[in-house]
């Protein structure tokens, strides 16, 4: 379903991947961990299209089609979705207004007619109960005030409301309580589906406790270093990225450097 | 290129040469020779049938501006005005006759009905009650029609032109004309004295509360034409009146002046609010045309415990040269300022308010968010003032500055004056990019880079939205959306 080949990605003239390699197929979830640094959050914003990440060699695939050619709304239509690992906040927009409008972009990309306000509004209070989020919270400004998690919780329900086929999550459970990092799973689980895939940034093995991965990437220096079953998280917890970290450590001063 | 410059260069290319309202009307006009002198006002006078104390006034204000220079102090820029070169006096031919709707031109109900007015008011009755609105629309330098006067009539409001109402009710309009902005006050208030072609003159009497809101929509076609109106709202004891004012011009070539003056007049515990969306032609992506839009509003709480309120929203012109003011003398009055600046290609705002504290425990309130996009320039000149007399004076003023791309400018200039110890004037100011972090955020949910740039923008101004009348505040979102996206529809 998505396929990354040899993707390097330079970012203020620094290359950050260099020659990363990933497929994930429909039905797949996939963990990637890895040190600070290691260019995960890069992979992630790379895929959903933020500007000024240069891409200067390799391909990446979604359903067949090069997804670098797509602009960002484009990549939404057709189904990609980026969780946050640190959300933005857009004063005065009502999160209910700024929910709608996104959900009414992405169905009339897809060729869906808007949704109503009364199915609009019902369809929201159901996945913001399954996510327990307080409707109140919904009529503040994007974002704004948020605690950490709350923000992360919001990132969750509008995944629920766009339906994407392709979800990354960036360190979604970083900032969650225990409780919270359950209600977000099951948030999750209950998305995942045949024809869907999802890659999971993370750096605790908890949250791969309750989303069990097919397989688990380690990042390291920009590229995969090592994949395995979700029986790698459980190692990594026991040992660190000691066995990958000279590499990335040495990238990491020269960046400070520079 | 980054996602901001982007967007920017794409409104510069849509919105600002797809100006919706550009078109002209093709009717017959009677003009007045061009240039000004003496026999342009005696002429003006004259096709109006005004009373000789009207034209000895105009003449005193027209002596007064050959004496004077045009103020310089504003932060734009633009090439002198040929005030000779001018016409002062345009009148669609057709209106020179009796004023009843079946009277009037087809092609200017029609001009109306494509700015989206509903003059006709068959349409207005047929819709919700409360959304009913009585219009004055003003053609170049005459009104042509204004709507539900009879049963305005019999609330004991008077709304009609100023024309009208100089013939039928010449004691109200000697009493309060000139009575809050004289014809000394400014270059272009004294040259509005002078050649005031038509506007819009409401009285509420006491204790009435006006049945409906009150609607002129102002329209430039002709060309090289000035338009001077003149407005003029009186609020008597405990009346209260909310008034809204639209503006929209045809795409020319070459600059157009406007220089309108308004006054308002709130005595005891009465209220006007007075809300404005100017959208006159802004130029073209280059800068060339536009109207200069160049505004004395000024409201005068006459009376204690008196309250005007000035809300508007500036999204058109060239150039804007805007004070709405209030001027705080009865005992316990209270003014605000509610503004909402968007500029974008070459345009060039000035504009903010005056609050001046006369009276006792009198209190103002000042909210202005400029939103400067393009090459654009974006200046809050604002004035609050406590006199000595003015204890206890209550002020609190926030100015928010949001720039899009970074070839525009956001300028915040206060001017402070307590003169009264017990004054406590309270003053906020941010300037705030739109950051492409922001943007994409948006992006990556599916908008599109105007969906994203309008809906930011709308969270901008929300604080001010709120303070608009139902009526202007769909069309105001849409507007910030016309005027920032170019999603032109
Ligand atoms: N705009 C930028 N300019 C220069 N370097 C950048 C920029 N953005 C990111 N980087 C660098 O790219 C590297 C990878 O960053 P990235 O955010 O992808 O790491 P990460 O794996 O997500 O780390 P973490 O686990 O801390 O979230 C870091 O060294 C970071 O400093
Ligand atoms: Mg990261």
């Amino acid at each position: 379903m998505l396929e990354i080949k040899n993707l390097h990605v330079n970012v203020d003239g620094r290359e950050i991947l260099k020659g990363l390699d990933l497929t994930l197929p429909a039905g797949e979830v996939h963990a990637i961990m890895g040190p600070n640094g290691s260019g995960k959050s890069t992979l992630a914003y790379v895929l959903a299209g933020k500007q000024d990440y240069e891409v200067t060699a390799g391909s990446v695939t979604w359903k067949g089609e090069d997804l670098l050619a797509m602009a960002p709304s484009e990549r939404a239509a057709a189904g990609v979705f980026l969780a946050f690992q640190y959300p933005m906040e857009i004063p005065g927009v009502a999160t209910m207004t700024f929910l709608r409008t996104a959900v009414n972009a992405v169905r009339k990309a897809r060729g869906e007619p808007e949704l109503s306000t009364p199915d609009f509004l019902r369809l929201v209070r159901e996945k913001a109960k399954l996510l327990k989020i307080d409707p109140e919270m919904l009529k503040r400004p994007l974002n704004v005030g948020f605690s950490g998690g709350e923000k992360k919780r919001n990132e969750i329900l509008q995944m629920a409301l766009l339906e994407p086929a392709l979800c990354v999550l960036d360190e979604t459970d970083s900032g969650l309580d225990i409780d919270a990092v359950r209600i977000v799973a099951e948030g999750v689980n209950a998305l995942r589906s045949p024809d869907r895939a999802m890659l999971v940034i993370t750096h605790y093995q908890r949250l791969l406790d309750y989303i069990v991965p097919d397989r688990v990437h380690v990042l390291s220096d920009g590229r995969v270093a090592r994949s395995g079953g979700a029986e790698l998280a459980l190692e990594l917890e026991e040992s660190g990225y000691a066995e990958f970290g000279e590499a990335t450590r040495g990238e990491a001063k020269s960046g400070a450097a520079a | 290129m980054p996602a901001v410059q982007e967007t920017v260069a794409r409104v510069r290319e849509i919105d600002v040469d797809k100006y919706k309202y550009g078109f002209t009307t093709d009717i017959e006009s009677v003009r007045a020779p061009k240039g000004l002198n003496e026999e342009t006002v005696r002429f003006i006078s004259a096709k109006k049938g005004e009373p000789d104390w009207l034209l000895d006034w105009r003449l005193e204000a027209y002596r007064r501006w050959i004496t004077m220079q045009e103020p310089t102090w504003a932060n734009v820029v633009h090439p002198k005005i040929d005030f000779q070169d001018l016409y002062y006096y345009s009148a669609p031919k057709s209106t020179e006759g009796p004023k009843s709707l079946a009277d009037v031109d087809p092609e200017l109900l029609e001009t109306y009905a494509k700015l989206g007015i509903p003059l006709a008011e068959q349409k207005l009755l047929a819709g919700v009650k409360e959304s009913r609105v009585a219009v004055d629309a003003v053609f170049d330098s005459v009104s042509v029609v204004t709507t539900f006067k009879e049963e305005l009539a019999k609330a004991g409001v008077i709304f009609c032109s100023v024309s009208e109402a100089v013939k039928t009710h010449p004691e109200l309009v000697r009493k309060y004309l000139g009575s809050v902005v004289p014809i000394t006050d400014n270059f272009y208030a004294t040259l509005n004295s002078a050649v005031f072609s038509d506007g819009s003159f409401v009285y509420v009497p006491p204790g009435v509360r006006c049945p409906m809101e009150l609607s002129t929509y102002f329209r430039i076609n002709a060309e090289n034409t000035g338009q001077f109106e003149r407005t003029l709202i009186i609020a008597d004891k405990g009346a209260y009146v909310s008034y809204l004012e639209g503006c929209t011009a045809p795409m020319r070539d070459e600059n157009q002046l406007h220089a309108a003056v308004v006054e308002l007049v709130a005595l005891d515990d009465a209220e006007i609010k007075y809300s404005t969306v100017q959208n006159w032609y802004p130029g073209d992506k280059h800068g060339k045309g536009g109207i200069y839009n160049f505004v004395t509003k000024r409201g005068d709480c006459r009376g204690a415990r008196a309250k005007i309120s000035w809300t508007q929203v500036e999204t058109g012109s060239a150039i804007t040269w805007k004070y709405p003011s209030c001027i705080l003398r009865g005992d316990g009055s209270r003014g605000e300022f509610y503004s909402i600046a968007i500029s974008n290609g070459y345009q060039q705002v000035d504009s903010g308010t005056k609050m001046i504290h006369l009276g006792k425990d009198t209190s103002s309130r000042i909210i202005s968010k400029g939103i400067a996009a393009g090459h654009s320039n974006n200046t809050y000149r604002g004035l609050v003032s406590a006199h000595r007399r003015a204890s206890n004076a209550r002020n609190f003023t926030n100015c928010d500055s949001l720039l899009i791309g970074d070839k525009c400018g956001a300028h915040t200039v206060p001017y402070i004056e307590a003169k009264n110890a017990s004054a406590t004037f309270e003053h906020e100011a941010t300037t705030s990019k739109i950051s492409d972090d922001q943007l994409f955020y948006c992006l990556s949910r599916g908008l599109s880079a105007e969906e994203a740039v309008a809906l930011i923008v709308n969270g901008f101004v929300r604080d001010v939205l709120q303070h608009l009348p139902m009526e202007f505040m769909a069309e105001t979102q849409k507007l910030i959306g016309i005027s920032l996206e170019g999603s032109v529809g």
